[in-house]
C-alpha cells in the first residue's frame, strides 16, 4: 500500500503540471472573484478550452481521431487533480463535454459528429442539458414538454428547469415527449436543439440561496428538423441513461468548508475546549477521511486498469449532509452573530453562512439523497424495486399532481 | 495510487474466508454461547493454531511467519466476519503487539515460540472499574517484582496463560508481563454481554511479574499499543459489519410482507443503503489505518482513531439494524443476529470506547495543527 504514482503516472503528472504552469496561475485561497472576473469568465473559459484541445488535454480518454489523446482514466483523474490546483475556468464546459457531447458521439449521425464535436472541444460552442421539468425531477421520465411532428420538423412546446448555463449556451440536448399514449418511458425522444433560435427563452431562477446561477427554459413553437434527432423516436429514455451515466462521472468533489475550517474557526473563537464540539469535530474528520480515502480506492482500481467498485456511489450522500451539518454548527457556535452573512463582518469571510444556504441545493442536485439511496439499494445491494404504478399505463392516463 | 491490498494479500483473505466458512460456523460460536463452562472453542482454536495465523506478524527468528501487519489485518477481517469464538485477538493483537512494542529481545524469545505453537495464550488487562483506565485511577500496583490488585473484566482472561497488565509503579505506571499459571493469581469467570469470548476477574496477590519497557512509561506504551490494536480490531469490526449487511440484505429479499419482499420498501432500502455507506467509510478508514500501521507512519494516532471510530459506528449501526430488519425473528435466541450485536459491543469498548477515541483524535489533530 502506498499513495504514490506509478512511474508512468508520475511522468504524466509532471508533464501536465508543466503545461498548466505555462498557461495558468495557481489558485489563491484569499482571492475572491470580482464582478469583472465573472464577466470575463466565459471568454477566459473559451480560450483555455481551445488551448487544452490544441494540446490534447481537453478529453484525455477520447481517441486521438476525435481530438483526445487515447489516455487512461487514471490520466484523466491526474489531469483533474492538477488542473484543480490552478485558476482554471472550466465550469462552462463541464456539462457539454462531460454529458452532452458523449451523447452526440454515441447516438448522433456522422454529420452531427463532424458539425459539433470539434467546435465543443475547442471551446467555440457551449452546450447545456435540458431534462428536468417543474413536475419531473427525480422522476424525470414523467416530463411533459411535447414534440409534435409537422412535415420534416418537430414542433416543441413546454418548459425545462434547473438548466445550468442555458443563457450562454449555443446548443442543448433536449428530452421531450413524442407519444403520450404509451407508458411514460416509451414515449420519449432526444433532440439536439439550437438555443439561439426564436421561441427559446432562458430565464434565471431566483434560488433559495439568493443567487441566480440556474435557468428555466421556455419552448414556444420551436421547430427542430427530424435530422437533429438523437436515437430512434420513442428511444429517448435509453439515450438519456447514457447521458446520466456520464453525469455520475462528471459530478463530485468537496464543495465547501470542512473539518479543518471549522477547527480553525474554533481555535480563533476560543471554543476548542467545548467537549460537545470536540466530539463532533472527530465525527467530521472521520467522515471527511472516509470520503477522501474512498476516492483513493476508486483511483487505485483505475490505476491498476480495473473497473472501480460501487463504493464511489457514497460520495454525494456524505458530502452534502456533511457540509450542511458543519455550517449549521459553525453558525450556532457564533450564536446571534452567526446570522450575519456579510463577508466583511462575519467570521471566516462568511463561508459557513454562504455554504449553509447552498447545502440544501447540493442535497438535491444530481440525484437527491433519497434517490441515491434507492440506487445503492437496488443496484449495489440488489434489493427489489418499489411497487410501480406507472409502468404499464399510458402517460396520459397517469395521475398527476 | 496503490491504496488497496495486494493480490497475495487478497488471496490470503480468500483462503481465510474459505477456511473459516467451513471450520468456524455460527454453530461453533453457539457451542461456546450455550455452555457457561466453555471459555472458547477448542476445536476451532486448534485449527487456527495449525494454520499458523498466530505467527502472522511474529518474526521468523521467533518461529513466526514473518509476514506483515497488512496480512494480519486481512486475517482480522475474516476472524471478525466469522465471529471466531477463540482468544485470537487477545493473543495476536494485544499480547503480541505489546511484546513487540515494549518487550526485550529476551522476553520476545521467551514467549513468541509458545504463541506460535499455541502453548501461550495471551490477554491484556487494564480495566478495573467503570470508565477509561487512566493511570491516576489504577489500584493494581507493581513493585518491580510482584503484582498486587484486581483487573476486571479481562477478555479471554480465564483461558490465557499470560497477561500484559497495566499497573501503577511509583507515581507512574508500567506495562508488566505475568504468567497467569503461577502462584498468586486467582481467576473467576465474569458474566458479560458477550459470552462467546470469555471474560475473567483476575486477582493478583504477590504474583511474580516482569516489566515490559521502562518503568513509568506504562501510560505512553499503553497508548501506543492501543493505536496498533485499534487498527486490527477495526478490521474485525469491518468483517462483522459487512456480514450484518449481507444478512439483512438477504433477509430483505426473501421475507414477504403485504404480498412482496420487505426489501422493496424504501424504509428498508434506505436503512440498508445507510449501512452500506457507513461500512464503506469504515473500510476506507481501516485501510488507511492499515497503511499507517504497516509503515510506522507518524499519522498512526489519527489514522488509528479514525479507523476505530468509523468501524465502531458501522458495526453498531449494522448489528442493531440487522436485528430490526429481521423483525421478531431477529429477537429470538435461535437467529444469529444477536451474536453480532453482542460482538459489536465487545469490540467497541474493549480497547477504549468511542468517546475516549474522539478525544484522542482531536488531541492528535491539535498537535498536528500546532506543529
Amino acid at each position: 500500500m502506498d499513495f504514490n504514482d506509478t512511474p508512468e503516472e508520475a511522468e504524466f503528472r509532471a508533464e501536465a503540471r508543466a503545461f498548466l504552469e505555462k498557461h495558468l496561475t495557481l489558485k489563491s485561497a484569499n482571492k475572491i472573484a470580482t464582478a469583472e472576473d465573472r464577466k470575463n469568465l466565459l471568454k477566459r473559459a473559451k480560450e483555455w478550452q481551445d488551448i487544452k484541445a490544441q494540446n490534447g488535454y481537453a478529453k484525455i480518454t477520447w481517441p486521438k481521431e476525435l481530438g483526445g489523446r487515447d489516455g487512461t482514466p487514471m490520466q484523466q483523474v491526474i489531469w483533474g487533480q492538477e488542473e484543480g490546483k490552478f485558476d482554471a475556468p472550466t465550469g462552462p464546459f463541464a456539462i457539454g463535454l462531460g454529458m452532452c457531447i458523449p451523447t452526440v458521439i454515441a447516438f448522433g449521425s456522422d454529420e452531427h459528429k463532424k458539425r459539433y464535436v470539434q467546435k465543443a472541444l475547442h471551446g467555440e460552442e457551449i452546450w447545456c442539458q435540458l431534462f428536468s421539468e417543474p413536475s419531473a425531477g427525480s422522476d424525470v421520465a414523467g416530463l411533459k414538454t411535447r414534440a409534435v411532428k409537422d412535415g420534416d420538423d418537430w414542433v416543441i412546446n413546454g418548459q425545462k428547469v434547473w438548466t445550468s448555463g442555458a443563457h450562454y449556451s449555443d446548443y442543448g440536448i433536449l428530452l421531450v415527449r413524442t407519444d403520450p399514449k404509451v407508458p411514460k418511458h416509451k414515449g420519449l425522444t432526444m433532440f439536439i436543439v439550437d438555443m439561439k433560435q426564436e421561441g427559446v427563452e432562458a430565464r434565471p431562477i431566483h434560488q433559495a440561496s439568493g443567487g441566480r446561477e440556474f435557468n428555466e427554459v421556455y419552448f414556444t413553437d420551436v421547430r427542430i428538423p427530424d435530422s437533429d434527432r438523437l436515437g430512434e423516436v420513442g428511444q429517448g429514455w435509453k439515450v438519456a441513461l447514457v447521458t446520466l451515466m456520464n453525469e455520475r462521472l462528471a459530478v463530485g468533489g468537496s464543495p465547501g468548508p470542512d473539518w479543518a475550517e471549522i477547527m480553525n474557526y474554533a481555535k480563533d473563537a476560543g471554543t476548542m475546549s467545548d467537549q460537545a464540539f470536540r466530539e463532533k469535530l472527530a465525527d467530521w474528520y472521520v467522515a471527511a477521511q472516509g470520503y477522501k480515502l474512498t476516492k483513493f480506492r476508486t483511483q487505485t482500481a483505475l490505476s491498476r486498469g480495473e473497473t472501480p467498485g460501487p463504493e464511489n456511489s457514497i460520495g454525494k450522500i456524505i458530502t452534502a449532509n456533511h457540509l450542511q451539518d458543519i455550517c449549521n454548527s459553525a453558525i450556532e457556535m457564533q450564536d446571534h452573530y452567526g446570522l450575519i452573512n456579510d463577508p466583511d463582518a462575519a467570521p471566516s469571510d462568511a463561508i459557513f453562512q454562504q455554504s449553509f444556504m447552498w447545502a440544501p441545493g447540493l442535497r438535491i442536485a444530481g440525484g437527491t439523497d433519497e434517490i441515491l439511496k434507492n440506487i445503492i439499494a437496488e443496484r449495489v445491494l440488489g434489493l427489489p424495486q418499489d411497487v410501480r404504478v406507472d409502468k404499464d399505463v399510458s402517460f396520459e392516463e397517469l395521475k398527476q399532481g | 495510487m496503490n491504496f488497496d491490498f495486494s493480490e497475495d494479500q487478497k488471496f490470503l483473505r480468500d483462503e481465510a474466508r474459505k477456511f473459516l466458512t467451513a471450520e468456524c460456523t455460527t454453530q461453533h460460536v453457539r457451542e461456546v454461547l450455550n455452555d457457561d463452562d466453555t471459555s472458547h472453542h477448542e476445536g476451532v482454536w486448534k485449527k487456527v493454531v495449525e494454520m499458523g495465523w498466530l505467527g502472522t506478524a511474529i518474526p521468523e527468528e521467533h518461529g513466526g511467519l514473518g509476514l506483515g501487519m497488512l496480512e494480519l489485518c486481512v486475517i482480522a477481517e475474516e476472524m471478525g466476519r466469522a465471529l471466531a469464538p477463540v482468544p485470537f485477538a487477545s493473543t495476536a493483537y494485544f499480547f503480541t503487539e505489546a511484546l513487540k512494542l515494549a518487550g526485550s529481545q529476551a522476553q520476545q524469545a521467551a514467549v513468541f515460540p509458545g504463541v506460535v505453537s499455541g502453548d501461550v495464550v495471551g490477554c491484556y488487562a487494564a480495566s478495573e472499574g467503570p470508565g477509561d483506565p487512566q493511570v491516576s485511577k489504577l489500584t493494581t500496583t507493581f513493585d518491580g517484582d510482584t503484582l498486587n490488585g484486581k483487573k476486571i473484566p479481562v477478555t479471554d482472561g480465564d483461558v490465557a496463560t499470560h497477561a500484559v497488565v497495566l499497573a501503577k509503579e511509583g507515581s507512574g505506571a508500567s506495562l508488566v508481563l505475568v504468567d497467569l499459571t503461577g502462584d498468586g493469581v486467582t481467576r473467576e469467570t465474569v458474566d458479560t454481554l458477550e459470552p462467546t469470548r470469555s471474560h475473567a476477574k483476575i486477582t493478583f496477590n504477590g504474583a511474580k511479574a516482569e516489566r515490559l519497557g521502562e518503568a513509568g512509561h506504562g501510560a505512553d506504551l499503553a497508548a501506543q499499543l492501543m493505536d496498533r490494536v485499534a487498527v486490527l480490531i477495526a478490521f474485525e469490526q469491518l468483517g462483522g459489519a459487512s456480514r450484518c449487511l449481507d444478512m439483512a440484505t438477504d433477509y430483505a429479499k426473501e421475507r414477504y410482507a403485504f404480498g412482496r419482499p420487505i426489501g422493496g420498501n424504501q424504509a428498508i432500502k434506505h436503512k440498508l443503503a445507510e449501512m452500506y455507506v457507513k461500512n464503506e467509510v469504515a473500510r476506507s478508514n481501516a485501510y488507511y489505518g492499515a497503511w499507517a500501521l504497516s509503515t510506522d507512519a507518524t499519522e498512526l494516532p489519527e489514522a488509528a482513531a479514525a479507523a476505530r471510530l468509523a468501524a465502531s459506528e458501522a458495526y453498531w449501526f449494522a448489528s442493531k439494524e440487522n436485528i430490526q430488519t429481521h423483525g421478531g425473528m431477529g429477537f429470538t435466541w435461535e437467529v444469529d443476529c444477536h451474536l453480532f450485536y453482542r460482538r459489536a459491543k465487545l469490540l467497541a469498548v474493549q480497547a477504549g470506547a468511542p468517546k475516549v477515541w474522539k478525544e484522542k483524535l482531536v488531541k492528535a489533530l491539535e498537535l498536528k495543527n500546532a506543529a
